[in-house]
Parts: C-alpha cells; sequence; structure tokens
C-alpha cells in the first residue's frame, strides 16, 4: 500500500500538471477557429453526445501548418537557434566550471555562489538590463567609442547576436552546474596517473577530463538546449523582426491573432520536437546512475 | 667483473640510479619529508617500509614528478629531475588508489601508456595480453574497472605500470588487496621481471615479509626520517635502534645497565634480584650506560630443566600460548612481571605439546643471541 502511494503521487503529479494540460491543448488544435468565447469550435455539448463532438475535430491545423513555410521556417530556425546557443554556452561554461573545480576548496562555496547570484533578481528585468547594455547608445558601445576601438556604434540590440548573448548569459548556470559537479568527482590522481604514463598535460584533459565530465556535459547541453528551442521572451526583446523563433511565432498566434486553435498545434508539434532531447536526456541520466553503481 | 653478490651499495665506485640529497618535503608546516639522504642503485628492489603517514608515498610522488622538494636535490641517473615533467620521465608509477580510468575497459587502461609512445598496434596488442597473462586477468580485459573486485583492480594497476617497462618503476602498495596465495605468486612474478628486465624497482610495502622476500635493500623509515638503510637479513638480525627491532618482526626488547666484562662482552644488570645477563657486542658502551637487549623469540629456547651451558637463563610461568600454525610463541612471565616471547615450531601436533598453561619453564639463549642497542 505504501509502495503504491510512492508510486501515486508523481503519477498524480505528471497527470494532473502535464497529461490534462496536454489533452486540452491537443483538443484546441484539433478544433476550428471561430469568433466566439471561448474561441473555438465546437464546444463540447451534452445534448448532442460525444460522437458528434469528435466528429467535428479535425487535422486541418497541422495541414495548415505544413502549407504556410512561416511555421516550419521558425521551427528550424529555432532549432539553429538552440543548437548554437547551447554550443556557445557549453564554451563559455566549459571553462568556469573547470576554473571552479581547480580553485581552492575555501573559495568554491563563494565561486558557486556567484554563479547562483544572478537567479536572485527577476529574469525579465536581466534581459531589459541587457538591451540597456546593447543598445546603440548603450554602455558598451559608449564604452567601446570611449576606448577608440570602434568609431561607430554597433549595432547588436535587435538582431541574432543579442538574442545569442541573452540566451548564453540566462542559462549560463545550468550549464556550470552539471559540469561542475562532474568535474569536482573527477579524481585529481587519475590526470597525474595519464601524465604517468606520457600524456602532456593537454592529452590528459582531453583523454581524461574530457570523457569523465562526459554526462555533465550532456546534462548541462540539455537544461540550456530544452528550454532555449521553445524560448519566447529573449527573442522578443532582444532580438529584431529577422529573429524567427517558434516561441515568439506561438505567441503571436495566441495574444495577437487570437487563433487559439493554430497556436496549439504549434505547440502540440513544439512538444513533439522536444520529447525526443528529453527521452534521450533520460537516458542519458540513466545510463550514469547505472556507470555509477 | 661481475661480483657473485648483487651489493652496489658496497662499492665506492657504483654510481646510483636514484640520489636523495638532503631532501626535505614541506606541506604547509608539516615537514613530510626531513632532510633525506638516499642512494639507490640501477637493478635494486629497493623497500620502503614505515608506519603510516611517515612519507613513503610522499617520496614516490617526488620521484615520479608530483610533488617537488622543498629543499634539497634528487638526481636521476646524475641528472637533477626537478624540471623534468612527468610525462617526460622514464619512470612509472603504481598509484596506492590504484587510480584507475573508469570509462575505459581493463584492456584498454593497460594500453593507455602505450598508445601515447605511439607503439605499433600489433605490438600494443602484444604487450596487452602478455601483461593479462601475467596478472591473470586475460577473462575480465572487456570490464570496466568498477566491474572488478578491488584485488583485480589493484592487478589492473600493476599491470599497467609494468606494461612501458620503465627504467624506474614506483610500486605503492602494489599487493596489499591480494590473498597470501596471489600475494607470494606475484611476488616472485615482480622478482622474475626484475631479474628479466633490469628494471628498478621502489616498493612502499606494510608487510615486512613481503619486504624481506622481494628486497634487494629496506629502507625503514620514520617520521619523514630514515631509521635504517640495509639488507633485509641485516635489518632483521642487526637492527640499529629499538626502533627498527620493533618495527620489523617480533622482539623482546629488555632495558638495563651494561658493565664491560671482557673483550665485546657486556654483563646487562635489568631488574632487581634477578641474575644479570650476558651478550656480545661489537658497539661500545661505558660502564653504567642505559642498554637495551633485543632477542627475536625465535632465538630464546624453551625448557622444562636449566640447560647446563646456557649464558643466558631465566625462570618463569606460561602465561599465554598463541598458536600459528606451524609455530607456537609462548608469552612467559618472569617473578618481576616482564613478559618475555619464546617461539618454538610445531613439529608435534598440538595435542601433544610439551608446555602448556602456568607451566614452571626456563628460557634461555646464548650470548650472542641478542643485540645490544643504546636507542
Ligand atoms: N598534499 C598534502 N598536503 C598536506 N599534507 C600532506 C600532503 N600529502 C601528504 N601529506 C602528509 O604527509 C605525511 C606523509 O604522507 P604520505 O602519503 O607520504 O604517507 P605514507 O607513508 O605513504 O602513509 P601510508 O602508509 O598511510 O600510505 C602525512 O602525514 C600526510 O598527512
Ligand atoms: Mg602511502
Amino acid at each position: 500500500m505504501r509502495r503504491f502511494l510512492l508510486i501515486a503521487i508523481p503519477y498524480a503529479w505528471l497527470t494532473v500538471l502535464f497529461l490534462v494540460p496536454f489533452a486540452i491543448v491537443f483538443k484546441i488544435s484539433l478544433s476550428d477557429y471561430a469568433v466566439s468565447i471561448p474561441p473555438y469550435v465546437p464546444q463540447f455539448d451534452w445534448a448532442e453526445g460525444i460522437m458528434a463532438f469528435i466528429r467535428e475535430l479535425d487535422f486541418e491545423n497541422f495541414v495548415f501548418l505544413t502549407e504556410d513555410d512561416l511555421y516550419w521556417k521558425a521551427y528550424l530556425s529555432s532549432l539553429k537557434i538552440a543548437i548554437s546557443a547551447t554550443f556557445l554556452t557549453l564554451c563559455v561554461g566549459y571553462p568556469i566550471a573547470y576554473g571552479m573545480a581547480r580553485a581552492p576548496e575555501e573559495w568554491r562555496p563563494t565561486l558557486m555562489m556567484l554563479v547562483i547570484l544572478p537567479f536572485w533578481t527577476s529574469f525579465l528585468i536581466r534581459v531589459y538590463a541587457w538591451m540597456g547594455i546593447l543598445s546603440n547608445e548603450g554602455y558598451l558601445n559608449q564604452v567601446l567609442l570611449w576606448t577608440g576601438i570602434i568609431n561607430e556604434p554597433l549595432t547588436i540590440l535587435n538582431t541574432n547576436t543579442a538574442v545569442y548573448i541573452g540566451i548564453v548569459y540566462t542559462y549560463l548556470p545550468f550549464m556550470i552546474l552539471p559540469v561542475y559537479s562532474a568535474l569536482d568527482r573527477l579524481d585529481g590522481s587519475l590526470i597525474e596517473a595519464a601524465e604517468d604514463l606520457g600524456c602532456s598535460r593537454a592529452k590528459a584533459f582531453w583523454l581524461v577530463t574530457i570523457p569523465l565530465s562526459r554526462p555533465g556535459i550532456i546534462a548541462g547541453c540539455f537544461l540550456v538546449f530544452i528550454p532555449t528551442l521553445g524560448e519566447f521572451v529573449i527573442p522578443s526583446l532582444l532580438g529584431g523582426s529577422g529573429t524567427l523563433m517558434i516561441g515568439k511565432v506561438l505567441w503571436e498566434e495566441f495574444f495577437s491573432n487570437r487563433d487559439w486553435p493554430v497556436a496549439s498545434a504549434v505547440a502540440v508539434i513544439l512538444l513533439l520536437i522536444l520529447v525526443i532531447p528529453i527521452v534521450l536526456f533520460q537516458r542519458n541520466q540513466q545510463k550514469q546512475a547505472e556507470a555509477e553503481q | 667483473m661481475q661480483s657473485s653478490k648483487f651489493a652496489p651499495w658496497d662499492d665506492p665506485d657504483a654510481k646510483p640510479l636514484i640520489r636523495f640529497k638532503n631532501v626535505t618535503k614541506r606541506f604547509g608546516e608539516f615537514t613530510a619529508i626531513d632532510n633525506l639522504t638516499l642512494d639507490i642503485y640501477e637493478r635494486e628492489f629497493f623497500a620502503l617500509l614505515g608506519p603510516s603517514g611517515c612519507g613513503k608515498t610522499t617520496m614516490m610522488r617526488m620521484l615520479a614528478g608530483f610533488e617537488s622538494p622543498t629543499e634539497g636535490v634528487i638526481e636521476l641517473a646524475g641528472q637533477d629531475i626537478a624540471p623534468v615533467p612527468p610525462n617526460k620521465r622514464a619512470v612509472n608509477m603504481m598509484f596506492q588508489s590504484y587510480a584507475l580510468f573508469p570509462h575505459l575497459s581493463v584492456w584498454d587502461n593497460i594500453a593507455f601508456g602505450l598508445r601515447r609512445d605511439r607503439m605499433p598496434k600489433r605490438d600494443v596488442e602484444d604487450r596487452v595480453e602478455e601483461m593479462l597473462r601475467l596478472v591473470r586477468l586475460e577473462k575480465f580485459a572487456k570490464r570496466k574497472p568498477h566491474q572488478i573486485s578491488g584485488g583485480q583492480r589493484q592487478r589492473v594497476a600493476l599491470a599497467r605500470s609494468l606494461a612501458k617497462a620503465p627504467k624506474l618503476l614506483l610500486l605503492d602498495e602494489p599487493l596489499g588487496a591480494l590473498d597470501k596465495k596471489l600475494r607470494q605468486d606475484t611476488q616472485f612474478e615482480l622478482m622474475d621481471i626484475q631479474e628479466k628486465t633490469g628494471t628498478t624497482f621502489v616498493i612502499v610495502t606494510h608487510d615486512q615479509e613481503e619486504a624481506m622476500t622481494v628486497a634487494s635493500r629496506v629502507a625503514v623509515m620514520d617520521q619523514g626520517q630514515l631509521m635504517q638503510v640495509s639488507t633485509p637479513d641485516r635489518i632483521y638480525e642487526t637492527p640499529n635502534s629499538v626502533y627498527v627491532a620493533d618495527f620489523i618482526g617480533d622482539v623482546n626488547i629488555i632495558q638495563g645497565r651494561a658493565t664491560p666484562e671482557g673483550e665485546e662482552t657486556y654483563r646487562i644488570d635489568w631488574s632487581e634480584g634477578v641474575q644479570p645477563l650476558t651478550a656480545k657486542s661489537s658497539n661500545e658502551f661505558a660502564a653504567g650506560q642505559t642498554c637495551h637487549l633485543a632477542i627475536r623469540p625465535e632465538k630464546v629456547a624453551i625448557t622444562a630443566e636449566r640447560p647446563e651451558d646456557a649464558a643466558n637463563a631465566v625462570q618463569g610461568r606460561v602465561h599465554d600460548i598463541a598458536y600459528l600454525g606451524n609455530l607456537s610463541t609462548y608469552y612467559v612471565e618472569l617473578p618481576n612481571g616482564t613478559i618475555i616471547k619464546a617461539q618454538t615450531s610445531n613439529t608435534r601436533r598440538i595435542s601433544r605439546r610439551t608446555f602448556t598453561w602456568e607451566d614452571t619453564v626456563w628460557l634461555s639463549w646464548t650470548a650472542t643471541a641478542g643485540v645490544l642497542l643504546a636507542n
């Protein structure tokens, strides 16, 4: 009985907070747009019965998504941005995590604190702050002009560059923490053993440190990639009209066009795309848990 | 000129392979190695023995290049090794913690060093197979380190350090986790390898029997200092201090006052109202100087009657008997409370042994049986 309860709690959680909302969204995605409240038909009617209701649902909206190339371009562009941004975050995050793991023991809690510190202020405020830094009259351009590195202000805000900066900045802790925890667990004598057997420092890093921190790298990449793919705030605040991301499209369908069925269809497809990396992520975690036994 | 006995340390012209010159190593305030001077010769099998924390691993790590001496110089083949990084030293080390690569199979762990030397693939394969055979792990080649037992891991670490056939091999407690039978076999394998390849071995061990079996010389350390460096038999027979005598094997220590009595012979008064002892010693003692007589239990004879011609004989009561299979150790309590250990080999079945608890017995030994030590 107790075991049943223990399993029941997460399943109930999952049902209430994921499966039910997903079922609702999925149902809306099969409906048609209508000028009503809520803005779609059919509405379930007890008098007509469930069969009549189901007969009116169709996959029209999904077909529509394939017809208008805006959508698949947005998906592709989101994938591209998410992949590149994840890679960039890894390039920035790995050295930081490495430095933290090799720092003297007594500094580490402080460094860890510094990594987590930005979470203490609102995410929105931090993104707005970046607008202030990156705009044409922003601090970055002022400093660069003042030091004479550039003669004309750089246009960064409202470009993809600003989006990348925003994503790397926002998701950096999600990369640093798992990589750090993998590197922290790494036994220093393994590096010594590698050097003893004829590796240079760089070679030992490549042959021992990187493979042994791989679980951390994979976890960090997924933790950055998954939310980035559907990211909406960063591209709409920092990106320009040229920045095409599916999160933004979704928002516009929903709030500007008030086309709930199409927006729901976009969301369902996005979820299906995300299921693949999430399953892969779960696999990785499981394999790691097995390896550590 | 090949001398029949291997003893380069007695040859003043011999060039040592390793030379520690007044080496001190400090970790902050703590002195791990204290002004240590030591020569180790080529083809030696050198054993470091000492209590936990005395600095054995630290010495190894300095040789391998992971620590540098705070003061002093370490020379390898006449060259100061301080500027040479670990990967450029012809030295391999087997780590006390094994330090096996968890992401590589047993096979790849052993091949790791060979691949770094850009050895041809075929040769790597042959060499790894050879090493696997040596440590009897052929069946486990594909396993990862976490899928094998502690003793098997130790053997992988040993194989990995042996694979490159280095000039100098440092083994930090290489056989501690093995059962006695496998340990003895591996000891002989090591000696065999050493004979075949002429590799110089420095081995750390907690097992003095192991040090006695394999080593050409043994160093007994304490708190970062060398107490005595000598051949196993000399360490055992003529320790230079009570510490060494006590550390190596079982020993009875009797404290007393020495009085010279003829050539190299001393009378030792050690307890009120007990007959003084007689011992021969080449060490000089002044009249009345405090001395310690160290006698190994197997040199003490145990008899029912007082032996006629014994130089030293004391009477006591059997307090305890430790049965060790092939040997028995008798703990005999003398009238003044001192306990003296005497060891005999069990040539008869245990039920027929001559003495039992509370028996009154005589212990005796010759004048040359013990070593007389100043401290
Ligand atoms: N990196 C270090 N920092 C501070 N102290 C150290 C360090 N490495 C070793 N020590 C100290 O130096 C002393 C000698 O250590 P070492 O590892 O050489 O001992 P050991 O003789 O190998 O002992 P064991 O038989 O237990 O392995 C110990 O007291 C240890 O605490
Ligand atoms: Mg040690």
